[in-house]
């Protein structure tokens, strides 16, 4: 899943002063299930909102609604109704969904309530750990399952640096080493010979550094207006 | 992909006949069969250049080359580089240090057709240590390659003339003495020296290890070196270092990261100033200091004997003034001259 964060009131004040009346949008997916922008994130974002600006002598009104996907068209398309009468509409969506209400409606502000971190899983509870950082060539199948790009501080691709000590890492003695894991993985499974290969320089162009990446599959596009 | 167990692939016409891949001194004195005394400088946080030649100076005529640090723990500094064109001016020969976090690959190669150019030839190639640990913690780290793949790279340029995306380099390859690092007592300690077996397989010339103190962790780990052959494949440099007081032991011993001091080694440190009055701070210091250097000279000594090791690497960190007395105290001194 998606992991986010919610930003701390002080910046969500700053960010929102002036404005009188927002439309406070959550999204029932990813963000709902760490808890940082479901329907009861809104409620309580809301509350804390509007008691701040009352204290500050500029009260503000802060409506409620949350989606299923802020994510995708569809389903933020009913927020079109009434929507005028908001003078900025307050996202509690990951980034994507921050930016799908944009470009829905592009004459609006519209503004970030989270902080999205990272896709990862929760490890335990109340603790969410990163795991993807969508590269784009996915490597787990010579790591044991266990991703260097997004566990190395250092994403390196042909073993620990010299600072792994106990299985944790030279960052922070409370992350473990993600070499020290491919390793016991690898050994687990009989296959410690396999980091003797020598992994040559990945192609990065598929991560974000070939700028905005995009997904076509031609079997599932819709056919151009003249061919139907 | 190459497995390190596969066979060179054989070569497509015969190569002109290179005698020495960078020629550079400490290739010569390796080659002679000597054991090699190398030492490192830290460049300042300035453009200072004098303090590179101060320092330089007192290295010359007690090692066969000099490690210029590449912004180490992460800390800005002058560049190794220049710092490296001021050690050949001065006659010199640097070690020139290149971290993969600042760089990507094309500030790499770059940067190294500019080091061979000015004349210098000998580079290491280090994962460099995390930004968080240094003056630029927000920093973007780059990582574009690792240490592994650097060398490799490195050594494809020099050796077979090409750029790491496969072009060829006009007028060929830098002829560039190829180092990399190894920790031995990092974990996991197994695969520590499959890391080494994968450098020497990507092309490493050279190894300088992190410090040792831990004398038998580090004499098991050369045992398996020379059981895999290792040791015949890339030469391997001990690294040894003065402790200045019991303070850095301790310190070295429980916050540096993939550092092993023994608590024998601590204690000496910490009985080197019985008897001295706690309120004189010279004298102490004096104490601590001198125990320092015997410990390192000790373990030079110690080192020689192991087999397999083909040097020292001495890392006396803000300390260079130590390095002669060590060399000299070891019996390294005066060092040898390599043959042509």
């Amino acid at each position: 899943m998606i992991v986010a964060k919610q930003k701390p009131l002080s910046e969500l004040t700053a960010m929102l002063d002036g404005y009188r009346n927002v439309l406070a949008v959550g999204c029932g997916t990813c963000v709902t299930v760490c808890f940082a922008g479901g329907v009861k994130e809104v409620g309580i974002l809301a509350s804390a909102l509007r008691m701040a600006r009352r204290l500050d002598g500029e009260p503000m009104s802060v409506a409620e609604t949350t989606v299923q996907r802020q994510c995708e068209a569809e389903y933020i398309a009913p927020l079109a109704e009434g929507l005028d009468e908001f003078d900025a509409v307050l996202s509690l969506g990951c980034g994507v969904g921050v930016q799908t209400l944009a470009e829905r409606f592009p004459g609006k502000r519209v503004l970030p309530a989270l902080d999205t971190a990272f896709m990862g899983l929760p490890t335990e509870q109340g603790v969410w750990e990163e795991r993807c950082q969508g590269c784009g060539h996915c490597v787990l199948d010579i790591t044991g399952g266990i991703c260097p790009v997004s566990r190395c501080a250092k994403q390196l691709m042909n073993g620990p640096c010299g600072g792994s000590q106990g299985g944790m890492c030279e960052v922070d003695t409370d992350t473990p080493c993600a070499w020290q894991l491919i390793w016991e993985r690898l050994a687990g499974q009989g296959l410690a010979d396999r980091l003797l290969e020598i992994q040559p320089p990945r192609d990065w162009s598929t991560s974000r550094d070939g700028g905005p990446r995009r997904i076509v599959r031609d079997d599932l596009r819709l056919p151009p207006a003249e061919d139907v | 992909m190459d497995q390190i167990s596969a066979p060179a692939p054989a070569a497509q016409a015969p190569a002109p006949v290179r005698r020495f891949k960078s020629g550079s001194n400490l290739e010569r004195m390796l080659a002679a069969g000597h054991f090699a005394v190398t030492a490192e400088i830290g460049p300042p946080k300035s453009h200072d250049a004098e303090v590179i030649r101060r320092k330089a100076a007192l290295l010359e005529g007690c090692v066969d080359a000099a490690n210029i640090t590449d912004n180490q723990t992460a800390v800005v500094r002058l560049s190794s580089i220049a710092s490296g064109a001021i050690l050949v001016g001065q006659g010199l020969e640097p070690v020139v240090q290149m971290t993969c976090r600042d760089r990507n690959r094309l500030a790499m190669q770059s940067d190294l057709l500019g080091a061979a150019a000015l004349g210098i030839r000998n580079v290491l190639c280090l994962t460099g240590d995390h930004q968080s640990h240094g003056n630029h913690p927000g920093a973007k780290n780059v990582h574009d390659i690792d240490s592994i793949q650097m060398v490799r790279m490195v050594k494809e340029m020099r050796d077979e003339g090409l750029f790491q995306c496969g072009e060829e380099i006009s007028g060929g390859g830098p002829p560039l003495l190829i180092g990399a690092a190894a920790n031995p007592f990092a974990d996991p300690f197994e695969l520590r020296v499959h890391r080494l077996a994968k450098k020497a397989a990507a092309g490493a010339d050279f190894i300088q290890t992190q410090l040792v103190f831990d004398m038998s962790r580090f004499r098991e780990y050369m045992k398996r070196v020379v059981d895999l052959g290792l040791h015949e494949k890339v030469a391997i440099l001990a690294g040894v270092g003065p402790l200045k007081s019991a303070g850095m032991a301790r310190h070295m011993r429980d916050k540096v990261p993939g550092m092993v001091v023994p608590d024998g080694t601590v204690a000496r440190m910490e009985a080197a100033v019985d008897g001295v009055a706690a309120e004189d701070k010279q004298a102490r210091r004096e104490a601590w200091r001198a125990e320092g250097i015997r410990i390192c000279i000790e373990q030079i000594r110690e080192l020689r004997e192991i087999e397999g090791l083909r040097g020292v690497h001495i890392m006396a960190i803000e300390w260079e003034e130590a390095v002669r007395p060590i060399v000299e105290g070891a019996g390294l001194f005066p060092r040898p001259a390599p043959e042509v």
